[in-house]
């Protein structure tokens, strides 16, 4: 059989298993894999300024496509790098398989030049790692690598390569999938879970459906079947951070986002609900709030793909351990079969109509300051105006919530954000990788002042790589997020929450041949914005809002869904320790 | 402001991995990373192969620490099962010990009486020190060493609990 070396029997893999993109940057310990890559002709690759950003990309292509992201970098920093979109990833259940290059095998433990214990320091941020010592295994692993990155609950997988494995050689031919017998995720639901779910959803009087990320994962089918329970039930939606889009926000039955910056009728709803179906999200301390509150009368169904999600944090009555589509599809199966119909649920939709009369994400406007809830409506306005498919990123922020408030999201994979880890840094890397993906999309990234400088260093690679991406930055000169918790907490003592000696943004798009526009008052908004989407290149807007917003509603840490603050005239200022000490 | 800590229960773990590089680290790592507690820990290969190892993981948490505990092990990759032997059913669970003990005289001879009623087996000897083998369940270690510890004990190895479901079936 012929023999090739490591690098190529990788890159051979790739093909074999459809990458079309990977995003990277080479280094020493992968220079015999970047010779192989080459003039590739079906691999395209991505050189990002820093490797952090190639992981996010990897991430937005990844939440974006479907398709999992791949990321290539080096031994050493290259691979320390990567650590935090790798966690991101982790978090979030994004597949994404990382190659990062190592020294050669001789050397390891040497502390050689650029050596890093990666294996050691992804161990805990990968679902799964390896480290390749000889290339003969190599095919196999990466194989591998991509069934587990992408199947059951999805997560990043590092794949480590020492130097000289990639240049030794060994007899390839293409491999049968060979997976550890330990790994089989449980993607079909048991009979009697689906059973139970079915009737207590049919007996259910004030049922309601608590959406995440899971239904994102599951595929569009998934959403679709979403969309079919919640026609059969009749039950409100809600969702989670992570799973917007999923359920279409036009829709009557939809009540908005709910947790900590969620809607007064989506928290009202979870508290006062009787059966909470639990579709592929995971009870996270921002939707709970204080947990002996949570959904205090309640019976709790949870569909999730990961059994360690079940009763982790919320006691739940049944488990539904399986692939979020497959269950809704045995759901709805058995609730024809059955022939249940929808239940009276009249009373409970008059309550939440007293919830949502609450207009609990209304704002005053003043006539002279942008609200950034105004621009983040203004914005959303005129996307759906162009009529185009419109992907939005953040950062992370409060102008991530008023995205997630204001923005309405109509259908899956539209919507990318750093739900878990909450990494600023993330939404202008992944606005890129979506763009990628998605060459005729509209690709936004909204963002703050100060995030955006996390990994501002991309603007190169947009360029580069001649990709339309907008960013639209609500710029009110803080860390807005961490001033409005030190004015909740901290009696407005802002200690390095304020961002000194910014950039002129626009200069900045200028000097990377982008478009820049400033946005300064109200009657520049519409213009601005417009402008924004008719020009062909990438644009940075710099949109300068007021600056002491703050995002509300919001159930401050420690307290019930049902103690919202719903403006600033309800804050008092400071809080106890043990409010102080949650996160 | 104080942390409160809830009530644990003991519970023994058994484990079958894949033999292969890091599986240790990524089972050791889990317990650091999510805050459970370790007592005892033992692994080695029993398959004729090498493939597969048995890991025995004594540890203590509130019930539904302990259900997280197996979820989270039971996800890592290269786990093939996970048994609570204390939810389980009956089982038997064994540490050995190795308990160095000096001394002369009467001393001597109460160590060699004490470890003839423990069922001990002395494995060396010198003229003024015995090493015993004892093997049994934690708590009978426990005792005899502390029986020791009055007569003269220098020092101890302990292997850390292995345990196995009663019965005929394979877990």
């Amino acid at each position: 059989m012929a023999e090739k070396s490591g690098a190529d029997i990788l890159v051979q893999c790739l093909v074999d298993l459809g990458v079309e993109v990977v995003f990277g940057y080479p280094g020493g310990a992968v220079l015999p894999i970047y010779d192989a890559l080459y003039n590739h002709p079906t691999i395209r690759h991505v050189l990002v300024r820093h490797e952090q950003g190639a992981t996010h990309m990897a991430e937005g292509y990844a939440r974006s496509t479907g398709k999992p992201g791949v990321v290539l970098v080096t031994s050493g920093p290259g691979a320390t790098n990567a650590v935090t979109g790798i966690t991101d990833a982790l978090l979030d259940s994004i597949p994404m398989i990382v190659i990062t290059g190592q020294v050669p095998t001789q050397l390891i433990g040497t502390d050689a030049f650029q050596e890093a214990d990666t294996v050691g320091i992804t161990r805990h941020c990968t679902k799964h790692n390896y480290l390749v010592k000889t290339p003969g295994k190599l095919a196999e692993v990466i194989h591998e690598a991509f069934h587990i990155a992408t199947t059951g609950r999805p997560g990043p997988v590092v794949v480590d390569i020492p130097k000289n494995v990639q240049i030794a050689t060994a007899p390839y031919a293409k491999p049968e999938l060979k997976v550890h017998a330990s790994y089989h995720p449980q993607t079909k639901a048991d009979a009697a879970a689906i059973d139970a779910a079915v009737e207590m959803l049919a007996a259910a009087e004030r049922p309601i459906l608590y959406t995440g990320g899971g239904v994102i994962n599951s595929g569009p089918q998934a959403s679709a079947l979403l969309r079919e329970l919640a026609a059969l039930t009749g039950a409100p939606v809600t969702s989670t951070l992570m799973g917007l889009g999923a359920f279409p926000a036009s829709s009557d039955q939809w009540v908005g986002m709910l947790g900590m910056h969620g809607t007064y009728e989506a928290n009202w709803a979870m508290n006062q609900a009787d059966l909470i179906l639990c579709v592929g999200a995971r009870f996270d301390d921002r939707v709970t709030g204080r947990l002996d509150a949570f959904a205090p009368n309640s019976r709790k169904i949870h569909i999730d793909i990961d059994r360690s999600s079940i009763n982790k944090i919320v006691d739940v009555d049944v488990a539904v351990v399986a692939d979020v589509a497959s269950a809704l599809d045995d759901i709805i199966a058995l609730w024809k079969q059955r022939n249940h119909q929808k239940s009276d649920l009249t009373e409970w939709w008059a309550r939440i109509a007293g919830w949502r009369a609450k207009k609990s994400l209304d704002y005053a406007e003043n006539g002279t300051e942008i609200m950034p809830q105004r621009a983040i409506a203004d914005l959303y306005k005129a996307c759906n105006a162009t009529g185009k498919d419109v992907i939005i990123t953040t950062e992370v922020g409060q102008h991530q919530m008023w995205a997630a408030q204001h923005f309405g999201f109509e259908a899956p994979n539209k919507w990318l954000t750093s739900g878990g880890l909450g990494t600023m840094g993330y939404g202008f890397p992944a606005a890129i990788g979506a763009q990628m993906g998605n060459p005729d999309s509209t690709t936004i990234c909204i963002a703050g002042d100060a995030s955006i400088q996390m990994n501002i260093q991309e603007m190169g690679t947009a360029s580069q790589y001649r990709l339309p991406v907008k960013i639209f930055i609500l710029n009110n000169e803080y860390m807005g997020m961490v001033r409005q918790w030190q004015e909740l907490t901290y009696e407005s003592r802002y200690s390095n929450s304020y961002s000194d000696s910014l950039p002129d943004f626009v200069k900045l798009g200028e000097a990377y041949g982008w478009t820049g526009i400033r946005i300064e008052g109200p009657q520049e908004l519409e213009a601005g914005i417009r402008q924004m989407l008719e020009t062909d290149g990438p644009v940075i807007v710099d949109c300068r809002v007021a600056k002491l917003s703050n995002c509300f509603p919001m159930i401050p840490s420690g307290a019930a869904h049902t103690d919202m603050l719903l403006d600033p005239s309800q804050v008092k200022g400071s809080m106890t320790d043990e409010a102080k000490a949650l996160v | 402001m104080h942390i409160q800590e809830e009530l644990s229960q003991r519970h023994v773990l058994s484990l079958t991995v894949s033999n292969e590089a890091g599986i240790l680290a990524r089972i050791a790592g889990l317990f650091t990373a999510r805050g459970y507690n370790i007592d005892s820990l033992t692994v080695a290969d029993i398959t004729d192969d090498h493939a597969i190892s048995r890991i025995t993981i004594v540890t203590s948490g509130p019930p539904k620490v302990i259900d997280q505990i197996i979820a989270q092990l039971d996800r890592l990759v290269p786990v093939h099962k996970v048994i609570d032997l204390t939810e389980a059913g009956p089982f038997v669970e064994r540490e050995l010990a190795l308990v160095k003990v000096a001394g002369v005289g009467e001393d001597r001879i109460e160590a060699l009486r004490l470890a003839d009623v423990f069922r001990a087996k002395v494995v060396d000897t010198t003229i003024e020190s015995f090493i015993f083998e004892i093997t049994g369940t934690t708590e009978k270690v426990d005792n005899f060493v502390g029986l020791m510890r009055q007569i003269g004990l220098v020092e101890v190895g302990r292997t850390g609990v292995v345990g196995l479901i009663r019965g005929k079936e394979a877990n």
